[in-house]
């Protein structure tokens, strides 16, 4: 196993080599041939380039050219592609093999990769990245980051611990500058170092910039070995908030150390200027934050731009604060923690989704590139080297960060319920890497600095020794030293219930006591919120309980899981990433889900013929009938082993059958009232999907109606009598509905069956959201002539007795692996791999063997299904019918004769 | 320094207090002088409707319930010293103070704190939250945001999470087991002022 593990990565290993190897040389063989161009490449490109002439005479002369080349043209986004490639391959690779990150953070990677190629543009060429440029930095590259960290911000936590949080980003950030900054001064008097020429307020901006933390990579790893929740937040919260400190410190700095003589009246405007910066970011942030969310109370008729509002908000609220020179990270943060509350509510869960990935994405994306930059100019920066003084810069960087911890740890303790004890403070200080930010600003220090090159030699130095020491360590020391842990992972409704009890009971507690805390002032928000905000900001004004919102946290986090697992994100938050059920499934089982959901994702986007058109998204149906099934799923996994009851007891609640009447009391068999011909002049429409049968929706999610027999419907809805308490009971919950079981049809279970003719054919529809009603399943008889020979039949022949089914857990995990990819039914099977994976197997057996073929199938059908318009009956339906497209099976072989399938 | 001493000599067998609760002299003080405001009449004990004067503890869905966990069986009387001991549950972990084995357990454990989140719950006493008692509290917690079948769709949900022995109740021990993952010591705690 693990020799095949290790080949493949030296296989990929190789395979990024040649890559990263090709890119490199595009890139600088690029510049070769735009040597003058290059480093121009955020303006404009240069059009009439001497060397493009060079390249590709054009004299006037000439006629027509039949083949150019217009490299200028391509060349800024052209380069940023490949610049972005060439990072994300690098990242792939470490991804392959899941030891290498566990171990040695991505960050770590990323820079000794962006270290060999800048290494080779080095020796070839000399130049640095010119798409690295400090504007583009603060322009391009940081909100994305900022905007992922603040939008999966763990809100509740970061409001319990708000106070610490900002004490150290803000204070914790100004003692750090002040300290390292004066003991530099301190040192810089030392005769034999040679650095008198560095003023104090040189030193204190050098200071201002290596005192903002960044600690991805202790995130990642805090967040691998689930730290105390307090510890990460406060980590978290800083690296965000310090950034904003960092910036606005660095600005009031930046213009002090260009002054010639320092005033004190400058000291108390530079301090006005700090609170004025700060503050007008954060109503910036306020202010698009909440047009954001008023915005998306629109927009439920453009789905498809929804997400966009949150992106163009967001930066516009960037912008806007840089464009007054207010702490523009301060005013995203603020946005994004205003907005997401709001339109997360007023959005599609589609849009949501789209949000939250492509938020992450491009953040991890920018996260990926400053790293792998940091490398490639760490090699190609001019250096000035004095050991002393770098030297001395981490030592201070360590100690006053230690020092301020443990002093302000002190100070804000007693103010704690929790206090943080001595491990949690190492944990803080340790946790203090340093990173993008001062990278960033460093570069952006102004040219008439004297020693602008030591400092920037002196920063990157220690970035490289915190990322890489103190980065590589940390999960060891941490782990060594047993730091508090705690358990983030979303709850179960359980925890959820008495949680609120108990938020409840502290509030009232502590009314009784005549004092109030965070819940005091949660409470009097939740009440402004209730009563004014949402009222203003949200379309569809409901105040929801957070028991009932755990039900939508967990489609969402699903429906982000199917975007593709991301375990290994760096800053994923918490509350985001951890899939409650991983709690409940063996890792096994676990893994087959991840691989079926997300195929099975794809297959239905392929199948959503809307989705080919470019004015419409997909409507949401099929994604709720995915979370609808996997809520099953999980209300399944909450009871272990006691799952597959033969008999279901009498407490239950069935929403399908006629009210007071149960199982048991139900009036006794008898024959349907019903001749198949009033059947078939009257399709029956079962509202609400109170009955969809599991087996069959697994077909019918696939190609949205299928055709059975009488018998096989009959056996159908003895499935559905068997689920029925299940679906009632989350249909109930997800929305109250309204059913009615047609009469005739509450007989259908019995054992004689329905007594239709087996001739018969039924053909079950799908039809999800018409309206916002849920969904409708639709059984209408196909008349015997028309179909039944011309369609492939949802055979239930070879079902086993409905408790075997379900005990046999290794036949079926011995059944599953021998799944291919040709068996798309396999592949649908969506959150259910236990229960339902039988169904697939009777399926795709099935199928098998009514093929002589043995599965072999042609090219032009390689899933086995192909689109074809059904034959439509009943006029009722015929909308619905119209409107979608009908997926049924399709036997390439020719049609089966409906006495061979029973 | 006089004034602390003269309000904690009212109080008779502080010692024992203190010890049994584990809290500081000065929270006692703050907490009488409290029980003194909240004390309509300088009665010597709290009756219900003296609790039901703080405005904050009426739109609190669970305020009656609180209230009524003060008070033991068939009383209509709390004094001080019982006020003191409910308040005590709250009490955040104490890190540092050494464990003696011959020590009772510690009226601010996590399973006396589990005990009183219980016990609001099972309001008959009969050691189980059955399925009326679990809606009544989701009823109150939850208000008019959702239909009493939705409401009964997440008791069921509840009691089948945490059910493990299938009488659809949730007895103590499956209370605690469901909340085993949680950070009971900290979210059951307050931060008592001096």
């Amino acid at each position: 196993m693990d020799d095949s593990i290790s080949c493949k990565c030296n296989w990929t290993s190789k395979y990024l080599v040649c890559l990263v190897i090709f890119l490199s040389g595009a890139l600088w063989s690029s510049r070769d041939v735009l040597s003058n161009a290059a480093g121009a490449t955020t303006k404009a490109p240069p059009v009439n380039s001497p060397a493009w002439t060079q390249v590709s005479p054009k004299p006037q002369t000439q006629p027509l050219p039949v083949f150019t080349i217009n490299y200028p043209r391509i060349q800024v986004p052209f380069e940023i592609t490949l610049w972005i490639l060439l990072a994300s391959f690098a990242k792939i690779g470490f991804n392959m093999y899941h030891k290498i990150t566990i171990w040695i953070p991505e960050s770590c990677l990323l820079i000794s990769v962006g270290l060999v190629v800048g290494g080779i543009m080095y020796a070839v060429h000399g130049m640095p990245p010119a798409v690295l440029t400090s504007n583009v930095f603060f322009l391009y590259m940081l909100p994305p980051i900022v905007l992922d960290s603040s939008y999966f911000m763990p809100t509740r936590p970061f409001f319990e611990n708000v106070g610490t949080v900002l004490w150290f980003a803000v204070v914790g950030t100004l003692w750090n500058s002040l300290g390292i900054g004066v003991s530099l001064y301190g040192v810089c008097q030392i005769e034999a170092l040679g650095l008198k020429d560095i003023n104090l307020q040189e030193n204190l901006l050098f200071a201002s910039i290596i005192s903002a933390v960044d600690p991805v990579a202790v995130l990642a790893v805090f967040e691998d070995i689930s730290i105390n929740e307090q510890l990460y937040i406060v980590v978290f919260g800083e690296c965000l908030f310090n950034d904003a400190v960092t910036v606005a410190l660095y600005n009031i700095l930046s213009f002090v150390a260009t002054m010639p003589e320092v005033e004190t009246v400058d000291v108390f405007l530079g301090m006005a200027r700090f609170v004025v910066v700060g503050l007008g970011g954060l109503f910036f942030g306020f202010l698009f934050g909440f047009a954001a969310a008023f915005t998306t109370r629109f927009t439920a008729h453009v789905r498809e731009i929804e997400p966009f509002f949150v992106f163009m908000f967001s930066y516009l609220a960037y912008l806007v604060a840089e464009l007054f020179s207010l702490s523009s990270i301060m005013a995203i943060v603020t946005c994004a923690l205003t907005m997401k509350y709001y339109v997360e509510e007023n959005v599609a869960q589609r849009s949501c989704t789209t949000i939250r990935h492509v938020v992450k994405m491009l953040g991890t994306m920018s996260e990926t590139l400053i790293f792998f930059f940091l490398g490639v100019a760490t090699i190609t920066t001019d250096h000035e080297w004095n050991w002393g003084y770098i030297l001395f810069t981490l030592l201070f960087a360590f100690v006053w960060r230690a020092l301020g911890v443990f002093v302000l740890t002190q100070i804000i303790n007693p103010f704690r319920t929790i206090p943080f004890n001595f491990k949690d403070q190492f944990g803080l200080a340790y946790g203090g890497l340093r990173g993008a930010i001062c990278f960033a600003l460093v570069f952006l220090l102004p040219q008439n600095i004297t020693c602008r090159n030591l400092f920037i030699t002196a920063t990157i130095v220690v970035i490289l020794f915190t990322v890489f020491i103190q980065g590589i360590s940390i999960r060891p020391l941490v782990e060594c030293m047993k730091v508090r842990r705690t358990n983030r992972k979303l709850g179960t409704i359980n925890v959820e219930i008495h949680k609120r009890l108990m938020e409840h009971t502290i509030a009232g507690i502590e009314d009784i006591c005549g004092q109030w805390s965070h819940y005091y002032w949660k409470d009097k928000f939740k009440k402004f919120n209730d009563r004014v905000l949402r009222k203003i900001l949200i379309r569809d004004n409901r105040a929801e309980s957070s028991i009932v919102a755990l039900y939508k946290k967990l489609e969402l986090q699903n429906a982000l899981e199917l975007l593709g697992p991301a375990p290994s994100d760096l800053s994923a938050a918490p509350s985001l990433m951890d899939l409650q059920t991983k709690r409940n499934f063996p890792a096994s089982d676990l893994r087959n889900m991840h691989e079926l959901l997300s195929k099975n994702m794809y297959k239905i986007r392929q199948r959503t013929v809307e989705y080919t058109k470019k004015s419409a998204l997909p409507n949401d149906s099929k994604v709720r009938e995915i979370l609808i099934r996997r809520h099953i799923s999980i209300r399944h996994s909450f009871r272990v082993g006691s799952f597959p009851r033969t008999g279901v007891s009498k407490r239950h609640r069935f929403l399908s059958l006629p009210p007071r009447k149960n199982m048991e009391s139900r009036s006794p068999p008898s024959r349907p009232s019903y001749t198949s011909e009033n059947l078939l002049r009257a399709p029956i429409i079962f509202r609400h999907g109170t009955w969809i049968p599991v087996a069959t929706l697994d077909l019918l999610i696939l190609c949205s109606s299928i055709v059975l027999s009488a018998a096989e419907l009959n056996n159908t809805i003895k499935q559905i009598i068997f689920r029925s308490r299940l679906f009632s009971t989350l249909f109930g919950f997800v929305r109250s509905a309204s059913y009615t079981l047609p009469p005739g049809l509450a007989s259908l279970d019995n054992a004689e069956g329905p007594g239709l003719e087996d001739k018969q054919s039924w053909k079950m529809t799908l039809h999800p959201c018409s309206g916002s009603r849920g969904t409708d399943l639709e059984l209408e008889p196909l008349s015997a002539t028309s179909s039944v020979s011309q369609l492939q039949r949802f055979s239930s022949r070879q079902e086993r007795p409905l408790q075997n089914r379900y005990h046999q857990p290794e036949r079926r995990e011995h059944e599953l692996g021998q799944q291919t990819s040709r068996e798309p039914i396999a592949e649908g099977l969506w959150g259910q791999p236990q229960r339902d994976s039988w169904t697939a197997h009777r399926y795709s057996r099935s199928r098998d063997e009514h093929r002589p073929g043995g599965g072999n199938l042609p090219p032009s059908a390689p899933t086995g299904w192909a689109q074809e318009p059904l034959i439509q009956k009943g006029g009722g339906s015929q909308n619905h019918l119209n409107r979608r497209p009908h997926w049924r099976p399709h036997n390439p072989h020719g049609p089966q004769s409906p006495g061979q399938v029973d | 320094m006089g004034s602390s001493n003269s309000t904690l000599s009212k109080i008779p067998n502080l010692g024992r207090l203190i010890e049994e609760t584990g809290f500081t002299p000065a929270h006692i003080k703050r907490l009488y002088k409290r029980f003194q405001a909240l004390d309509k009449g300088n009665k010597g004990y709290l009756s219900p409707q003296d609790f039901g004067s703080v405005k904050e503890l009426a739109t609190n869905p669970i305020g009656d319930r609180i209230i009524g966990a003060f008070f033991s069986q068939g009383q209509e009387t709390v004094d001080f010293h019982s006020f003191v001991r409910i308040l005590a549950h709250f009490r955040p972990l104490d890190k540092n103070r050494a464990k003696r084995p011959d020590s009772p357990e510690p009226i601010n454990s996590r399973i006396s704190k589990l005990r009183f989140a219980f016990q609001l719950y099972d309001q008959d006493n009969d050691g189980k939250i059955s399925r009326d008692e679990l809606l009544q509290v989701l009823r109150t917690m939850l208000e008019m945001q959702v239909t009493e079948e939705q409401l009964e769709s997440i008791a069921d949900r509840t009691i089948q999470e945490a059910d493990l022995d299938g009488d659809n109740a949730i007895s103590f021990d499956e209370f605690r087991k469901s909340l085993e993952k949680v950070n009971i010591e900290h979210k059951m705690s307050s931060r008592f002022l001096h």
